[in-house]
């Protein structure tokens, strides 16, 4: 493939895609800035949702009531009842719970394994590198399915088995990221001026080196939080998650969707809710990216 | 480049042998075996025997050897849940039809997405390009069961357009393979954009455009072309993705391929099954990642990492 044909002196003229960037650059940056405030506010809402659950929901996410069952969404239930009558609204809202709790913690984990174990192998480098990078290859070469169905199998289903069979994963990518950053970061002018005046190693690594990595770590597990709420919603989907009565939007939409040709509002309303929130922390994680990764920004 | 091969091979072999230990006692540290009562009700002796003509009366350890012994041989046993049926024979049944979606699936999203992002690059920061990105946005953002429930809703329940399920006919191929493809249609539209977007800066394609060559011809023979180069390692892990099937696809649409086997092997503890499927599982993720690997190598001639 011959690519580099530019011989010559490369003219100075600018071409037309090119002139007409400066203002495209600007209203791009606008745009994406606007998907990132969208993003921000749909998380913030979540959050609210989930802190206040019990003074906007009309009743608890288990009370039955099998007199009411199979109600389409009506001004009583905005969106309707199940098959034992509990109110959909109510336990929409109070899934957004499970969905952020799994979403925040798994993610904290994979930080708190991820980015130690990426600085060791990036820093130390030898060994301690070798060993890191053999166990990332092997993980990532395993399907990662089947690994959380044999984890919530072997353990049981409940909360704290399925962040760690999502975090079991989740750190891969924060932690190749960090040792590929700061194998860069060690090398930079900066570090080196470090040295030159005398720092220590340890002292360049933690106050001048992982200043810099964190920008891109927040990023990464920005964006790893919507992985996180999908793998428990689908774990709950199969019926292996969160266990009834306790509701999570994956369950939900698991129970739902055997139902979907006569009462489509029990799988309808979880599945919306999936969807918005993985949106809301995908768009935040674009714009914070830009803001602050500036170097990789160039989408 | 011989070397090379040899090397990263081994190491595949080496990732095998892992998982197959880490599966491997995994799989025997879920509580309840393949036997238990309250799967099929059978007296003590005609348990032990089943037992014993599946050698699990033996010590673990023997076991973990002799199923590496048999595998050796490309012997992967019988499978628990279909009696009589070999793990090669039962794979063989029914993994055709997974890889007939999943291989739709990878047609569209490669050509969709291909076509959106060079659509969306080209025409930076128009209503086509905010369509490309919501198109890829919304592919990234909601799951398979998601998708799959909304459109059945949608085509099946509200319009009566479309089956809801079956693997009959084509008609019932179009919702399962549209659910099955956004999402890679999302992600390589997402990454064609980036990539052609950079290319399109680049002082060959000014060369080309100042040439007086038409737009088609620049496109196609000069930004193309070398913006897929990156592409590949993009493209190379949703292969191993799509051909060994979701669960959720075929589990809503009721596709008679190996995705519920995932679920239901690791539910009747189908210890050859589960340990056929973690096999295949690791075996295609790691040779698409070699083969990207080597694609990149041949389609890049700067590249040189030998």
């Amino acid at each position: 493939m011959t690519s580099q044909t530019a011989s010559g002196p490369t003219p100075v003229t600018l071409l037309l895609p090119r002139a007409a960037r400066g203002r495209q650059a600007w209203t791009r940056r606008a745009f994406r800035n606007r998907m990132a405030l969208v993003g921000a506010a749909i998380v913030i809402m979540l959050v609210l949702l989930a802190l206040v659950a019990p003074w906007i929901t009309p009743a608890r996410y288990d009370r039955t009531d099998f007199g009411d069952a199979w109600q389409f969404p009506s001004s009583r239930h905005w969106m309707g009842t199940d098959g034992v009558g509990r109110d959909v609204y109510s336990r929409v809202i109070y899934g957004s719970r499970v969905s952020l709790l799994v979403g925040f913690t798994a993610q904290a984990l994979a930080l708190g394994v991820g980015l130690p174990l990426g600085l060791a192998a990036g820093v130390l480098g030898g060994r301690v590198d070798f060993a890191v990078m053999r166990a990332v290859d092997a993980l990532t070469a395993f399907p990662q399915l089947l690994f959380a169905l044999l984890i919530m199998v072997a353990l049981g289903s409940g909360l704290g088995n399925i962040l760690l069979a999502i975090g079991l994963h989740a750190w891969i990518p924060i932690c190749r990221l960090v040792r590929a950053q700061s194998l860069r970061e060690r090398e930079q002018e900066y570090a080196e001026a470090a040295r030159a005046e005398g720092a220590g190693e340890i002292r360049v690594v933690l106050r001048h080196i992982l200043p810099n990595l964190l920008a891109p770590a927040i990023v990464a597990v920005t964006l790893g939080i919507p992985q996180a709420i999908f793998t428990e919603a689908a774990l709950s989907f199969l019926g292996i998650g969160i266990k009834p009565p306790t509701p999570s939007w994956g369950q939900m939409v698991g129970v739902g969707v055997n139902d979907i040709r006569f009462y489509w509002h029990l799988a309808f309303f979880p599945a919306v809710m999936i969807a918005l929130t993985m949106a809301g922390f995908v768009l935040l994680g674009d714009g914070l990216r830009d803001v602050l990764d500036p170097r990789s920004a160039r989408t | 480049m011989g070397r090379y091969v040899v090397s990263r091979v081994a190491a595949i072999v080496g990732t095998l042998l892992i998982i197959s230990l880490l599966v491997f006692v995994l799989m025997h540290a879920i509580p309840g075996g393949p036997f238990d009562e309250d799967k099929m009700p059978l007296s003590p002796a005609s348990k032990a025997n089943i037992l014993r003509s599946f050698g699990l009366h033996r010590p673990l350890w023997q076991q973990y050897l002799l199923y590496l012994w048999n595998a050796a041989h490309l012997n992967f046993g019988v499978s628990y849940q279909r009696p009589g049926e070999s793990v090669i024979g039962l794979l063989a049944h029914v993994w055709p039809v997974t890889m007939h979606l999943g291989g739709m699936a990878l047609g569209i999203a490669l050509v969709g997405g291909l076509g959106l992002g060079v659509c969306a690059a080209l025409r930076q920061n128009t209503s086509t390009d905010y369509l490309a990105t919501g198109v890829a946005v919304f592919g990234l953002v909601a799951p398979h069961f998601v998708l799959g429930s909304l459109l059945i809703l949608l085509f099946s329940t509200l319009l009566g357009l479309l089956p809801a399920g079956g693997w009959e006919t084509p008609r019932n191929w179009i919702l399962p393979v549209l659910t099955y493809s956004l999402a890679p249609l999302g992600v390589v539209a997402r990454y064609t954009r980036v990539s052609v977007l950079e290319v399109l800066t680049a002082d060959h394609v000014r060369t080309a455009w100042a040439k007086g060559l038409s737009a088609r011809r620049v496109v196609l023979r000069h930004v193309l072309r070398n913006a897929m180069i990156p592409l590949i390692t993009i493209i190379g892990p949703l292969v191993p993705d799509l051909l060994t099937g979701s669960l959720f696809v075929e589990g809503i649409f009721r596709v008679p391929g190996l995705g519920h086997f995932f679920v239901t092997s690791v539910y009747d503890r189908d210890y050859p099954m589960i340990m056929g499927l973690a096999l295949l599982g690791t075996l295609l993720i790691s040779v698409t990642y070699l083969a990207s690997d080597l694609l990149y190598l041949l389609a890049d001639p700067r590249i040189r990492y030998l």
